[in-house]
């Protein structure tokens, strides 16, 4: 069996599954935010019953992040149905934006606040749940009526996965990230290349990529229409997940010759920096051929694009010049918000080269543009701006306005791409 | 979950890939689709995300659709896990969705709401429709037929959900099998 299928048959009690089959599975963790708890709760209580309790109270985290810094009442009413439950339900693991225990974006903050554990099942509210596979966990995005289901049974009925196995081997080059593998794989795939699937991520060159970038790797499984993306878990997994829990966990791996629907391989060191033009995530086209492309406004932040790595990445690039446009920067967490500070780079904080680089006031930590959002979220497009994001999606009205245009890319590109104004590949001014 | 097996009316034609902050736009998500009202509303925005190019989908006065049946292409409904998705189409007051294929998510969350029916076209529709005819889907022998001429299209049977669909949606069926108490 794959590791998919080795993590689900355990958490079903099975010994062997297959792809296809439908079992019940058990939620170690359950994910929501203040998006869609809300109406996870609605349903909860709506068919448990207004006194129910929760299936475990220790397996359910609650990290609000999409509306926190707006003024929009309903969003700051919907976190104050998160308080009133968890204050009813006495649950544990919730992080609320009034407090110290703030956060930020869930998908970053679960794995720092050691919330994801190899071998695991994590179901989320959200589709970029897919990212917590980085660490060997079977993780996947839901909706709010199974979570309610799962908040009251601890269950849910999953569709075994097939896996396609993508082997990505050599040196990676300077410049290139592990967005920029990830948006080809999705560009020669197509956005529905992977629907149903597990996306099973290894080779040499996976096992040199850092935490973080396995993490964004694995993010964006699901805009190739994954039901997960997942890497199995080595030496520096299994480090950052100790620093982290005391819980005890036990990872699996996939057996040699476990049957994959397909397999494609990569050598690394042939690829080159990308971007996702408008408007899907699959419009691939290398970063030096979209020089002609003007540009309005960069965006650094999200899930995705929002991690430590990612603002060192922006920084080594941007170190000692000046943004030509708009650099809009959202460290995804307040550790990484944290990071910005204590990271250096020659003497200068990451802050500080940002600072002196020109960019807009550095905002608190949210998802905010990654999806627009309410009318006043930093960062959100209201016109026809040509925007290069770290983020995960391009569709139209993605970052607010329907007429803007936004092309994804790696946090090198974007920061050169903020340097020269135009689409940059980040090799030419490095 | 309607339980009717005919649904009939003018189709609403879109293409592949039709994302889901097409079919609700991220500045909705602060409404709760549990509290009546907000679903209501939920309803009046669906597929607000298309570009001015298209027409209306909610545009009755009472911020309901006239379209009873959506016809989409490869992909419908990538994107987010947002459940507001399928519950806007649904509170449109739309009855099915018919696709060449699905995003995963959105199929799921369709069966498990019971909001819409996600039905598969095992033809491409986008061309053979256009927004306004009128059509009937018979769930009985899997077509979909085109009022005007009476052309035939086959729909794929809708496989291993059958059981969570027909229960009308996942608590319904849990409670059927006695994974929940009744």
């Amino acid at each position: 069996m794959t590791i998919t299928e080795k993590i689900l048959a355990r958490e079903s009690g099975a010994s062997l599954v297959s792809p296809g089959d439908n079992i019940w599975v058990n939620a170690g963790i359950l994910l929501t935010h203040d998006v869609c708890g809300p109406g996870t709760i609605g349903i909860f209580q709506r068919e448990f019953g207004k006194d129910a309790k929760v299936f475990d109270p220790e397996k359910i985290v609650i990290l609000p992040d999409h509306y926190i810094f707006t003024a929009d009442e309903k969003a700051h009413r919907n976190v104050d149905i998160l308080r009133a439950f968890v204050k009813e339900q006495g649950l544990p693991y919730f992080y609320d934006p009034g407090t110290e225990r703030y956060c930020g974006v869930c998908h970053v903050a679960l794995p720092e606040l050691g919330h994801v554990r190899p071998g695991e099942t994590i179901f989320g509210t959200d589709s970029h749940t897919c990212t917590h596979g980085a660490l060997g966990a079977f993780s996947t995005g839901i909706g709010n009526t199974d979570a309610g289901f799962i908040m009251g049974t601890g269950k849910l009925l999953v569709k075994v996965p097939p896996t396609l196995r993508f082997v990505l081997d050599g040196e990676m080059p300077a410049y290139l990230s592990a967005k920029d593998l990830i948006l080809h794989i999705i560009g020669d795939i197509g956005v529905d290349g992977a629907t149903y699937c597990a996306m099973e991520f290894t080779g040499t060159a996976i096992e040199a990529l850092s935490i973080e970038e396995r993490c964004t790797i694995c993010n964006m499984a699901v805009e190739a229409g994954a039901k997960n993306g997942i890497i199995a878990p080595d030496a520096q997994t299994l480090a950052y997940v100790k620093a982290r829990t005391a819980k005890p966990f036990e990872p699996l791996y996939s057996d040699p010759g476990a049957q994959v629907q397909a397999e494609y391989r990569y050598d690394v060191a042939t690829l080159e920096p990308v971007v996702a033009r408008p408007h899907l995530p699959d419009n691939k086209a290398l970063a030096r051929a979209c020089r002609d492309v003007k540009v309005d406004q960069v965006y650094i932040g999200s899930c995705t694009g929002g991690k430590l790595e990612d603002f060192v990445m922006a920084a080594r690039i941007m170190k000692g010049r000046k943004v030509a446009v708009r650099t809009l920067l959202v460290p995804a967490t307040r550790v990484v918000e944290q990071g910005l500070v204590d990271t250096t780079i020659d003497g200068q904080s990451l802050r500080q080269i940002f600072e002196a680089a020109g960019v807009e006031p550095i905002a608190p930590p949210s998802c905010a543009a990654c999806l627009g959002g309410p009318i006043d979220t930093f960062g959100r497009t209201h016109g026809k701006e040509v925007v290069v994001s770290t983020t995960n999606r391009n569709f139209i009205g993605r970052m607010g306005s329907k007429e803007s245009q936004i092309y994804l890319a790696s946090p090198y590109t974007a920061a050169a791409s903020a340097l020269t104004g135009h689409i940059t590949d980040p090799r030419d001014i490095a | 979950m309607p339980k009717d097996t005919l649904i009939c009316g003018p189709v609403y034609v879109l293409e592949d890939n039709i994302d889901t902050d097409l079919l609700i736009p991220a500045c909705y998500l602060n409404l709760v689709p549990t509290i009546p009202e907000e679903y209501r509303k939920l309803g009046s925005y669906a597929l607000a995300g298309l570009p001015d190019s298209f027409p209306k989908f909610a545009s009755n006065p009472d911020g309901t659709t006239p379209f009873p049946i959506v016809i989409g292409g490869r992909n419908f409904g990538c994107g987010s896990s947002r459940e507001h998705a399928p519950i806007a189409l649904g509170a449109a007051g739309a009855k099915a969705v018919v696709a060449e294929s699905y995003a995963r998510i959105f199929f799921r969350n369709s069966v498990a709401t019971g909001e819409i029916f996600p039905l598969e076209s095992q033809t491409r529709l986008c061309e053979a429709f256009k927004t306004g005819d009128e059509a009937e889907i018979d769930m009985t022998s899997n077509t979909l037929t085109r009022l005007a001429d009476g052309a035939v299209f086959p729909l794929k049977p809708i496989g291993a959900v059958a059981p969570v669909i027909a229960a009308g949606g996942m608590f319904a069926y849990a409670r059927e099998i006695g994974m929940i108490k009744k």
